[in-house]
């Protein structure tokens, strides 16, 4: 991408300007600042979270352990990225299993966010580690999306419990509810709920995930996250935050180029935890998140505390 | 009309009603314009310019500064012309775009839009590669009126069941051919490529009235790089911004279409039928400074 490496230049710039003086005086760390700014917002991070984390960064940058530090411009660099990837891995965990009964995985998210998808790739990488998970199809509202899992859970060699023809006929809480008992009649370990892409600002939709939810007792409710996102994260994030108390965070379509600016967004605003990043269309492009390869990604700090290293 | 929950109207609220255009002002300006995803460059550029135009014509009330606000957006949006092209026979629209950004649906809604103005209208299942896709296309048909073609065996060549589509409308003299096309990212080479194949295949039937590319309202700055490559390898014609019903504001389309040149032709705002609308530049900046 076009834009991708500015930020690595204009630091290693300003950085290099500062070298010779060994002491960053507030009005270079004000100009520092300024630069991650425009970087996190040009990554699409949120503004408020930008706020934030340059306000943390500016008090870090000027206390004494960039003054003592031998290379004050690196010691600066370092800190950033330490933030970002606090942020970022803040909690990092697991999947969380039921102790007894089978563990319940829910699944939510915007439109188009790649549920349906994680929903078989979920099921794949559990088959594999010896479990038994079962699909459920409990969006019955997108055209055909019944189907679309049935094909999925194929491709995954998993069972799908899809009593529902979908397209606006039949009620996806009463599925839910019921495929509890089919899970266990039939022993599966795992169940996995795919549900219809929903807007934050539907109240109406928002409630029946939480009927959903209330339905199944879920062990994670994973919210599913376009790593393209804009701005919008953080509301969209907070209003399934309120609607449904999500326990984790997939980032889809990382094998793009955005530079995912979002993660940091939802990270730093639901405390949740990232737990997956979602890289592909096939079923095998799944795995667990990685918060300095995503911190990299969102800033393309790596290449400067090179850089820094070698001026 | 009730305020959109993508209008700007929130956070410009309070804004303007200040009694003074002072720094505290442009500051939550600023914030607004960024929240609504126009990106740090336009974001500076478009607060140049209103601030000499403050200067310029001496305005001292904010609710000139918002006059002006919706002014300069909406001249940007109308330098270009959203009209459809659609007189050959049959025309031919190609769909195109990242994945799950509602492609499909709006081939439904727009071939409802064609059939209700009593234009026949053929659609063509040219995604053999995601799950049920085919199906869900079909399903959009029937609800639109259309008539569907679909791939005659799993995973056939995308380039074929375009061809075979406009083969069909041709042969019983269907007005539109709308061509569905799988969701790839535009990083993916080996896919771009395929895309300008469909092109090249079905052009040896008939020209290409028009190239849609579906951009999702809730992307940030990744649109534009969406945009230029898709313009690169399918020769996009028009931009439709959907799933501007929920919260996010869109403000990158501004600046792709500032970069790119290409017009926004449909607007979707919804998951039913009839959530699908034309383009009017007076209109979106209304609804977005209301
Ligand atoms: N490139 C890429 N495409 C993905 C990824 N995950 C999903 N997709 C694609 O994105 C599109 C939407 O994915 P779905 O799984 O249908 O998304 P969904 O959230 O279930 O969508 P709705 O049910 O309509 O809300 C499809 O074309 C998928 O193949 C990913 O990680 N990378
Ligand atoms: N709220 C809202 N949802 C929309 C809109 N347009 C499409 N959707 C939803 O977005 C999801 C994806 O839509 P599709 O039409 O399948 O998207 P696509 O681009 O064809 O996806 P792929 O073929 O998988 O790349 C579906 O759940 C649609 O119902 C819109 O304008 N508003
Ligand atoms: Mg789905
Ligand atoms: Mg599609």
């Amino acid at each position: 991408m076009a834009t991708f490496g500015t930020l690595s230049d204009r630091l290693t710039q300003t950085f290099s300007a500062l070298r010779t003086k060994g002491k960053l005086s507030p009005a270079d760390v004000d100009g520092t600042v300024r630069e991650i700014r425009r970087a996190l917002l040009d990554a699409d991070v949120a503004l408020p979270v930008v706020k934030d984390f340059t306000g943390r960064v500016r008090e870090r940058a000027l206390g004494d352990e960039v003054n003592k530090a031998l290379n004050p411009a690196q010691q600066v660099v370092k800190i950033v990225n330490d933030e970002l990837v606090t942020i970022l891995g803040g909690e990092q965990r697991r999947l969380q299993f039921a102790k007894s009964g089978p563990t319940v995985i829910m699944l939510a998210g915007l439109q188009g966010a790649g549920k349906t998808t994680l929903a078989g790739k979920l099921a794949k990488w559990l088959k594999n580690d010896g479990h038994t998970p079962m699909l459920v199809a409990a969006d019955l509202q997108r055209p055909n999306a019944v189907q679309q899992l049935q094909v999925v859970g194929e491709q995954a060699g998993a069972s799908v419990y899809a009593p529902e023809p979908g397209n606006g006929v039949g009620d996806p809480v009463r599925v839910a509810k019921d495929a509890m008992k089919v899970a266990r009649d039939k022993q599966h370990d795992v169940v996995i709920v795919d549900t219809a892409g929903r807007l934050g600002v539907d109240a109406e939709l928002m409630k029946q995930a939480a009927s959903i939810r209330k339905a199944v007792d879920p062990d994670e409710v994973l919210f599913v996250i376009d790593a393209m996102i804009g701005q919008d994260a953080v509301a969209t994030a907070q209003a399934f935050q309120e609607g449904v108390d999500f326990t984790g965070v997939v980032l889809s379509k990382l094998d793009g180029d955005a530079r995912g600016g979002a993660a940091l967004s939802v990270a730093s605003v639901t405390g949740r935890p990232i737990m997956f990043a979602s890289t592909g269309e096939g079923l095998d492009d799944f795995e667990p998140f990685h918060p300095d390869r995503m911190a990299s990604r969102i800033l393309d700090l790596g290449d400067i505390l090179t850089l820094i290293e070698q001026a | 009309m009730a305020e959109r929950s993508w209008s700007l109207g929130g956070a410009l609220r309070g804004l303007f009603t200040t009694p003074v255009v002072d720094d505290e002002m442009w500051d939550d300006l600023e914030a607004a314009l960024i929240g609504a995803d126009f990106g740090p460059d336009l974001t500076d550029e478009i607060l140049d310019h209103l601030r000499s135009e403050v200067d310029r014509l001496r305005i001292t009330d904010p609710a000139d500064v918002k006059r002006l606000l919706r002014e300069t957006i909406e001249e940007r949006l109308a330098a270009h012309d959203p009209t459809l092209r659609l007189s050959e026979r049959p025309a031919v629209v190609l769909v195109v775009g990242v994945n799950g950004v509602g492609k499909t649906t709006t081939i439904g809604k727009f071939a409802k839009f064609l059939t209700g103005y009593q234009r026949s209208v053929v659609v063509g299942a040219a995604d053999t590669f995601r799950a049920a896709a085919v199906d869900q296309l079909a399903t959009w048909a029937e609800r639109a009126g259309a008539g569907v073609v679909r791939p005659q065996q799993q995973g056939q060549d995308p380039a074929s069941v375009a061809y075979q589509t406009v083969e069909r409308a041709i042969a019983d003299g269907t007005d539109i051919a709308i061509i569905d096309t799988a969701g790839r990212l535009q990083t993916k080479a080996g896919l771009m490529d395929e895309l300008a194949k469909v092109r090249r295949v079905v052009e040896k039937l008939a020209p290409i009235a028009e190239v849609l590319l579906v951009l999702d309202g809730t992307t940030g700055q990744n649109g534009v790089a969406q945009a230029q490559a898709f313009i690169e390898h399918a020769g996009v014609t028009g931009l439709v911004i959907t799933k501007l019903d929920g919260s996010a504001k869109g403000g990158f389309v501004l600046r792709v279409q500032q970069q790119t040149g290409i017009p926004i032709k449909l607007i979707g705002q919804g998951e039913g039928i009839g959530d699908l609308t034309g383009f009017t530049p007076h209109v979106f900046a209304q609804s977005l400074v209301p």
